[in-house]
């Protein structure tokens, strides 16, 4: 367990690496720039967008604002956004409460979901409900989340206004109740995806799991089929499942781009999207740091749980 | 005088007396109202209510003396004040000084050179302290010190020798006449000096994340990525506030900007507006006011005058009157925008409304071209003394209607001889050095000349504003007519409105004949906002919609 850990250890610092890299690059390289915003106002001169870049070291070889700031961050220095002078980290913690609260939910919603429709689909395979839960998973799959978001908020917000047409509450009224009603429309529609997604893995994880022999001799003792289905064959199914979690667990953290935007939800997803239009690289190298941690973190947490879960596997 | 008993807020009690004193029968009448605008409609005695501001960008930089956006603006204008105030008309009106300093009343000497301001002394800060001269010789310092991160400079760094004489007394020089800067005085917003000497790098202060002002609103909190909220600052010196409080709200997306407002989530909508293709569902709305409000910039064609198919002035005549604007406006931007002549903003001081209008023509295009000696090659392209009369458009790629009037103009200019090929950039790419650096051919662009709705367009119009030619500025176009630059240099250098006006008036009329770029449209906002929300105003002399909350109050 320790060598492996250690191994991933290593392996996580090189990743992070080449991500800071790349992601430096990519960001530097990109035309335009944190000063770009200001080119067209006719206040800001020639001089005050050379003072402004010298003020803000960018007019340093990339190079040496690259080691400036990882050196920096080795020593806890995320830096400070340019667009709102505050250190990354506080900026992006104002923001994960909000996407925790959309993604916790909707991924819990899913995940509900999605394992009930996989479970009865694969035990009621080609009933009309398996056809329908299959045709239903392909419209949700194909069809884009934000699409759906302007459609809910069409609907029930502007024909039948039994629902906000976005924010995550109503300013001045700070209710858990006023949360949960605006909470609704987005989480659902954020979770139609991944409802689709897991249902599906279920499904085949649940068939895949029923014709293994171990079920055979299950229903062979005289086992009720129910207890089969729950003990044995979800049991098993389960273990994928968990594998998908992990990969499924950092965009909890990091948000919903498009969706955060249609509900005007001040969450990660529009933070990285705002971040990104006004160049302002310390936040977007935060972020990005940030959900490659995430990503490395769940598929460290889904291994592990896939080992405590699963006798046959081994770690090391 | 009359027409300014409107511009409110810069009242202090000296001056409500001598109204009184003009027209007693005001105090007889509404002798609650002293002290108040004229128009207000019976706003109520203590502020109540809230109104929520919708914004397409998030306001994030709080010290108003950093590089900020528009929507930032709508904040400051709420936070701050400025020794000055641009109203409706584009006139300067006092705000936290008590005069605007004139050489007739002998606060700028007749040299341009040496300023002397007096201020208002009833003006606290939201903490207490008051506001005094100190604050004032702090906030300009500020602004030049080498190691602040500060927005415009222009202007400031001409200030020399800043001398507090009293409490409500100062003085400076100034290293040249500079007439803008009193415009750009009106866009300065005042900092409290007793917070921000403190702090050792006013870049990182915490002043910055929770500002102190005088304004007529309180800072209140920020949630991040969400709103901002303010309350009112009971004890503010101008007039108002009526509201309780202010929130300005960030919607990031123009069409859920829309639908908040139809959803009655938002109550009055500011910068970006509503989008014009929303425009007429938008005036059917019930318990709304949707209306059109010109803006300060003004869509052209940006000619580069140093290649060689514009120097001939009958191409760019030939090619004005080949642009069927009014086709263009109603069919692509839905009849919203209005036509325009001139380079300067419709609600300016110093727009020239008298400018021959622009007529679409294309018999009169070609017989321009044709007397001009521009005769159709083999190709059915014009061409003189080995110039083919064929250029490249470019402006932002992916802006669909900017894109659709490139196409609609290749089609005119097509049937008078003249190529017109379409070649656009990413945004990053086009304004960047390929615009400043007048690498282009030609180019569909939104520019805003005026700088703090000053008539001052050197950066725009003075062939010294070439960057291509060494110049600090951005006169892309490369325009360069020396009447007009010395217009300009005069124009600087004039303090007296109506002498500057004359000279304004003129460079529209030389820029007019001139033609380096050909006006498309002056752009028109849809303001949009909630029946009984009383006491707006537009202004198009400043950048948002929110640039006087303090006068905002709900029908009672």
């Amino acid at each position: 367990m320790r060598g492996f850990l250690l191994n991933r250890l290593s392996q996580s610092l090189i990743l992070l690496l080449i991500v800071s890299v790349i992601g430096f690059l990519v960001l530097n390289l990109l035309p335009g720039g944190p000063l770009a915003q200001f080119g067209l106002d006719p206040s800001m001169t020639q001089d005050d967008l050379e003072r402004l870049k010298e003020q803000l070291g960018l007019n340093r070889p990339l190079l040496i604002q690259y080691f400036d700031w990882a050196w920096r961050l080795l020593q806890g220095d995320w830096g400070h956004s340019f667009r709102d002078g505050a250190p990354v980290l506080a900026v992006i913690g104002r923001h994960v409460p909000a996407t925790l609260l959309l993604m916790g939910t909707s991924t819990a919603i899913a995940i509900a979901i999605g394992t009930w429709i996989g479970i009865r689909g694969a035990t009621h395979r080609y009933s009309l409900f398996d056809y329908m839960a299959t045709v239903g998973a392909m419209v949700a799959l194909s069809i884009p989340t934000f699409w759906f978001g302007l459609v809910g908020i069409y609907i029930f917000s502007l024909q039948l206004g039994w629902l906000p047409a976005g924010n995550m509450y109503t300013i001045g009224d700070g209710s858990v109740l006023n949360y949960l009603h605006h909470l609704i429309m987005p989480s659902i529609v954020l979770s139609l995806v991944h409802v689709a997604i897991w249902s599906r893995y279920m499904r085949s994880a649940t068939l895949d799991a029923i014709g293994q022999d171990f079920v055979k001799t299950a229903r062979a003792k005289g086992l009720s089929e129910r207890r089969v289905i729950m003990k044995h064959v979800v049991g098993n199914a389960l273990l994928p499942m968990i594998t998908l979690a992990g990969v499924q667990l950092p965009s909890i953290l990091t948000g919903a781009l498009v969706t955060e935007t249609v509900f005007t939800w001040p969450g990660m997803g529009r933070l990285f999207l705002d971040s990104l239009g006004y160049s302002d690289y310390p936040v977007v190298m935060g972020l990005l740091m940030f959900s490659a941690i995430l990503v490395i973190l769940g598929n460290l947490i889904a291994d592990i749980a896939v080992a405590i879960v699963d006798p046959r596997i081994r770690l090391g | 005088m009359t027409e300014h008993a409107n511009t409110k807020s810069n009242y202090s009690r000296r001056d409500a007396l001598r109204l009184m004193a003009i027209g007693g029968a005001a105090g007889l009448i509404a002798p609650n109202l002293l002290g108040k605008p004229a128009f207000a409609q019976n706003p109520p005695a203590n502020p109540t209510g809230r109104v929520v501001v919708g914004l397409s960008q998030e306001p994030t930089k709080f010290n108003p003396l950093m590089p900020h956006i528009e929507v930032d603006d709508a904040v400051h204008f709420s936070l701050f004040d400025a020794l000055f105030r641009m109203d409706p008309k584009g006139i300067l009106q006092p705000n936290l000084a008590v005069e605007l300093p004139s050489q007739k009343n002998g606060g700028i000497s007749e040299d341009g050179l040496k300023w002397h301001i007096r201020l208002r002394d009833d003006v606290r800060w939201h903490d207490g302290k008051p506001f005094t001269a100190e604050d004032v010789k702090f906030t300009l310092e500020l602004i030049t010190n080498p190691k602040f991160q500060a927005w415009r400079t222009a202007g400031h760094s001409l200030v020399r020798d800043i001398k507090v004489v009293s409490p409500t007394e100062l003085t400076w020089r100034m290293e040249e006449a500079f007439a803008p800067y009193l415009s750009f005085l009106a866009e300065t917003f005042m900092v409290p000096k007793h917070i921000l000497e403190k702090e050792a790098d006013p870049n990182a202060a915490a002043f910055n994340q929770a500002p102190v002002g005088t304004g007529a609103f309180k800072w209140a909190q920020r949630v991040a990525g969400d709103h901002i909220e303010l309350v009112a600052n009971a004890d503010y010196a101008g007039e108002g506030p009526y509201l309780e409080r202010l929130v300005f709200k960030y919607i990031p997306d123009m069409t859920v900007l829309y639908t908040q407002f139809k959803s009655g989530d938002i109550d009055l909508v500011d910068q970006a507006y509503i989008t014009a293709d929303h425009y007429a569902e938008a005036s059917t709305l019930s318990d709304r006011v949707v209306k059109l409000e010109p803006g300060a910039s003004v869509e052209s064609i940006y000619l580069n005058l140093e290649k060689p198919q514009f120097k001939d002035p009958a191409v760019r005549q030939a090619l004005y009157a080949a642009i069927d604007r009014k086709a263009i406006l109603e069919a692509l931007y839905y009849g919203v925008h209005k036509p325009t002549e001139t380079f300067m903003p419709q609600n300016s001081y110093y727009y020239n409304p008298n400018l021959p209008a622009q007529e679409f023509n294309l018999e009169r295009a070609g017989q321009i071209l044709d007397e001009a000696g521009w005769v159709p090659g083999a190709d059915g392209i014009r061409a003189k003394d080995g110039v083919r009369l064929s250029f490249a458009n470019s402006t932002t790629s992916g802006n669909h209607l900017r894109e659709q009037t490139q196409q609609f103009l290749q089609q005119t200019f097509a049937e008078i001889g003249v190529e017109m090929t379409i070649s656009n950039l990413p945004a990053a790419v086009m304004w960047g050095d390929f615009w400043l650096k007048s690498q282009f051919e030609s180019a569909i662009s939104g520019v805003t000349n005026v700088i703090a709705g000053d008539p001052d367009v050197s950066n725009r119009l003075h062939s010294k504003a070439i960057v291509a030619k060494g110049g600090k500025g951005s006169n892309t176009g490369q325009y360069s007519n020396p009447e007009v630059d010395a217009l300009l240099d005069k124009g600087a250098r004039t303090f007296d409105r109506e002498a500057r006006r004359a000279i304004y008036l003129r460079v529209q009329e030389i820029v007019r004949q001139d033609l380096p770029f050909l006006p498309l449209f002056a752009s028109t906002n849809v303001f949009g906002r909630k029946q009984g929300l009383e006491g707006f105003e537009a202004n198009s002399n400043t950048r948002v919609a929110s640039w006087h909350a303090a006068g905002w109050h709900w029908k009672a």
